[in-house]
């Protein structure tokens, strides 16, 4: 447990360092896991090569969804859109540092769900508007 | 006068023997606390002996061999029915209905009651503290039929409002659906009391025992409740078996629920004749190894007596809610201990209850995170989810101090 709950993991949980909303946003997404009652929206800001400029987290849920939200909008800036359609479970893994069971990995991979149903979704729209 | 039932105490360190599960760690040197009995309960080795007896030695069908296994068979099957009725103080065995779990019974009422009793614009009642077993398949009822569902509110002090009951059995509710003793909150609800204001009012009542058959004396007759749900797996039986009670003249009533062997007197291939209930409502080879496991679980509780398991509980839970409440930022849901069966949920400031069952887990103490099938009880306090602690018969004081320490544990993790 003292793995699980590395400190790193206590510390973004208790203070984030990307909570927050942004408006206006090129992009915000939000989904929950209804079984644990959490909930992780993701508000993005691109400039005009689909690099990430701004990402914020909102939102609540346990130490691991939280903890990973916030890690992983952190690691997104400077990215292009593209690069974020490439991240993987294992991304969230490494950047949690930990190994987690089939259960709580939900808990760590909704914000990269969150994350990529809004990536993909932006980019249908764009087709849409072509 | 009746007399006044004898509960004599009951010796846990005997009863922790008959559960070989509970004498396991979780991992090197950490034994399992497992106070998860709410969603389900652990098994004696008397229930996992029976059920292996069967397997071994006279597996076969019921009802349809002549020969020795199946006679053999259809013998425990049927005895197990009889003691199921006797248990819950049924006037006859074909009073009682298997089914998978107690799911599927309210399932099989929403089905074969509803359907034929209930037409656009008749009313449930129903609480606001059920479990969605005695929620969705009404739910799902009133979407066919336009019945229009209502619910008794929770008051503060975490039991139903009774005021509100009489007020909303004013509307003329046809059925009225309530559990006796809550999953999350462990309220236990005075079901003579609800029901007799629900018959005067020309309701059916349907009760929800799942929490309150396995932990305290039911009685169907005394209660006069027309329906009864329980499960086989949250008292001391194996999973894949649950019952339905129902009073013999409203179960004849009842068309069949699934269509199959078992359930029919004749077919031809122009129709069938209905077979008598129980039978009609249980199509197909049942679940004949749990049947029996069920019926030998009900020996043990029987053994122990339920006014003794109530009793134990009811210390337990004190103690229980006593202690969680000396720890700094837990919250614990529902009535007073006085009020309520064993079940503790709770929240715990600044720890989501996913992290507080996982540290938990830790430390071998099993418990259950999250809404524990009961979404509108939550929202009704306002919280996403909760940690749910709750006891049986083989817990003890000192398993909720270890839940206890752990907890400290939490709180400088979280705190």
């Amino acid at each position: 447990m003292d793995d699980l709950y590395r400190e790193v993991i206590i510390d973004r949980y208790k203070n984030p360092h990307q909570r927050g909303e942004l408006d206006p946003h090129d992009y915000s997404y939000k989904d929950d896991n209804p079984l644990c009652g959490d909930e992780i929206r993701i508000d993005l800001r691109v400039d005009g090569e689909n690099k990430v400029t701004e990402a914020v987290f909102s939102g609540q849920g346990c130490a691991i969804s939280i903890a990973s939200a916030d890690l992983l909008v952190e690691s997104i800036v400077g990215k292009n859109l593209d690069e974020i359609k490439g991240l993987a479970k294992e991304d969230i893994l490494e950047l949690l540092g930990i190994e987690l069971g089939p259960v709580r990995l939900k808990c760590a991979l909704l914000s990269l769900k969150v994350l990529k149903a809004g990536v993909y979704g932006m980019e249908s729209i764009e087709e849409e508007l072509k | 006068m009746k007399p006044e039932p004898i509960s004599k105490s009951i010796d846990v360190d005997l009863i922790r023997a008959d559960f070989p599960i509970l004498q396991r760690e979780t991992s090197p040197g950490v034994p399992l606390v497992y106070l998860d009995n709410a969603a389900t309960s652990q098994k004696p080795l008397s229930v996992i002996e029976a059920m292996n007896a069967y397997y071994r030695k006279y597996n076969s069908n019921v009802h349809r061999g002549i020969h020795t296994l199946s006679e053999e068979a259809t013998v425990a099957y049927e005895k197990a029915r009889a003691r199921i009725a006797e248990f819950i103080g049924a006037s006859s065995w074909q009073e009682i209905v298997f089914t998978r779990n107690a799911t599927e019974a309210f399932n099989l009422l929403a089905h074969s009651w509803g359907r034929t009793k209930l037409t656009r614009g008749d009313r449930i009642l129903l609480t606001e503290m059920e479990h969605h077993a005695n929620i969705v398949p009404w739910q799902m009822l009133a979407a066919e039929l336009e019945v229009i569902l209502d619910f008794v509110p929770i008051s503060e002090d975490g039991k139903l409002n009774l005021e509100q009951y009489r007020v909303l059995l004013g509307k003329g509710p046809k059925l009225v659906g309530f559990t006796q003793m809550s999953n999350v909150l462990g309220t236990i609800n005075p079901v003579k009391e609800m029901t007799t204001l629900a018959h005067e009012a020309g309701a059916i009542v349907v009760v929800d025992g799942a929490q309150s058959v396995p932990h305290m004396p039911v009685n169907v007759v005394e209660d006069d409740v027309d329906f009864l749900a329980f499960s086989s797996h949250k008292m001391l039986g194996p999973t894949g078996i649950g019952v339905l009670y129902g009073k013999k003249d409203l179960l004849a009533e009842m068309p069949p629920f699934l269509g199959g062997g078992d359930m029919i007197k004749r077919v031809e291939l122009t129709g069938f004749t209905t077979n008598e209930a129980p039978y009609k409502f249980e199509a197909g080879t049942p679940a004949i190894a749990e049947a029996i496991g069920l019926g030998v679980a009900i020996d043990y509780l029987d053994s122990l007596g339920m006014e003794s398991v109530r009793a134990h509980e009811r210390e337990m839970v004190t103690y229980a809610m006593e202690r969680l409440e000396e720890v700094p930022g837990v919250v614990v849901l529902g009535p007073k201990a006085e009020a309520r069966g064993g079940v503790t949920s709770f929240t715990f400031q600044g720890a989501h209850p996913h992290d507080v069952a996982q540290v938990l887990d830790e430390y071998g103490i099993a418990v259950r995170a999250g809404h524990h099938c009961a979404m509108p009880v939550h929202q009704r306090f306002g919280v996403l989810a909760t940690t749910r602690a709750s006891y049986y018969i083989y817990n003890t004081t000192s398993e909720v101090d270890s839940l206890i320490e752990a907890l400290y544990r939490v709180q400088e993790l979280f705190g």
